[in-house]
């Protein structure tokens, strides 16, 4: 066996899975941040929340596009995800693509509905 | 090798039913596949977190109707099924996050000893069931 790792390592520039993976994690954490964003504007409100309240919080301009961001962020993050998934238990390359195909429609439809809400404010 | 050698016996295709619940799985394996597990029932239940999104911060009209989803319940569905599919959707987004970043603080301190696997495991199940029923408790009025 030739010695093929470290400083060795022969590099084709077949996708090694690190953009992806990589990406996960940095999804994740903007994730976790506007959680505790969302979440802090949510208790610091006086009384019960209400409509306007609720409302309130994605108003502001900056807020709708910080949301948007983050919503592309969670596309990403779940495609990553529901791909592994696929990956490691649906043998079949042809059913395997379908279902590649079936998961992008699904989260862009989402993706789209839930922007469209954000800016019908 | 040129020499026949014995055919090695070949494992294909666990069978989920029959092998899978055999096994015996330590709490850092409870936490990895309930976290597959949650993210899949996420993925599945998006439309409907869109639709609680959309239908809470539209309109006073839409809230008025969000509400009453949880009450009465909206169309055909009952409230108290509302709120179950809800709770699920709480324990789910609440254990993927807690198990995340799980994953994340092994990832940056390299904290990969068994030791630190398993009470980090069971650290997560404990905060995540906890907080559902706390929140899941609130849901239901209990207080």
């Amino acid at each position: 066996m030739s010695v093929n790792y470290g400083s060795k390592r022969v590099v084709t520039g077949a996708h090694y899975g690190l953009r992806d993976w990589l990406a996960q994690r940095i999804t994740a954490a903007l994730m976790v941040i506007f959680t505790l964003i969302l979440l802090a504007k949510v208790l610091l409100v006086s009384g019960p929340l209400g409509y306007e309240g609720w409302a309130g919080v994605f108003a502001p301009q900056w807020m709708k596009a910080l949301t948007f961001a983050i919503f592309l962020a969670l596309a990403y993050h779940v495609w990553v995800g529901i791909r592994d998934i696929w990956m490691d238990y649906v043998k079949p390359a042809g059913l395997r693509l379908a279902l590649h195909v079936f998961t992008i429609v699904w989260l862009l439809s989402c993706l789209g509905w839930a922007v469209q809400v954000l800016w019908r404010l | 090798m040129t020499e026949l050698t014995r055919k090695r016996p070949e494992f294909r295709n666990i069978n989920a039913f029959k092998d899978l619940t055999t096994y015996r799985m330590a709490a850092a394996a409870w936490v990895s596949i309930l976290h597959r597990a949650s993210g899949g029932l996420m993925f599945l239940l998006l439309p409907l977190i869109v639709w609680l999104f959309d239908t809470s911060v539209s309109s006073e009209i839409s809230y008025e109707r969000f509400t009453s989803a949880f009450q009465v319940g909206l169309g055909f569905v009952p409230g108290w099924l509302f709120k179950l599919v809800v709770l699920a959707i709480i324990w789910a987004y609440l254990h993927h996050l807690i198990a995340g970043v799980r994953h994340l603080y092994m990832d940056a301190t390299h904290s990969v000893s068994k030791q630190f696997g398993r009470s980090s495991a069971i650290v997560t199940l404990v905060l995540s069931i906890g907080l559902t029923v706390v929140l899941g408790a609130k849901l239901f009025g209990l207080y």
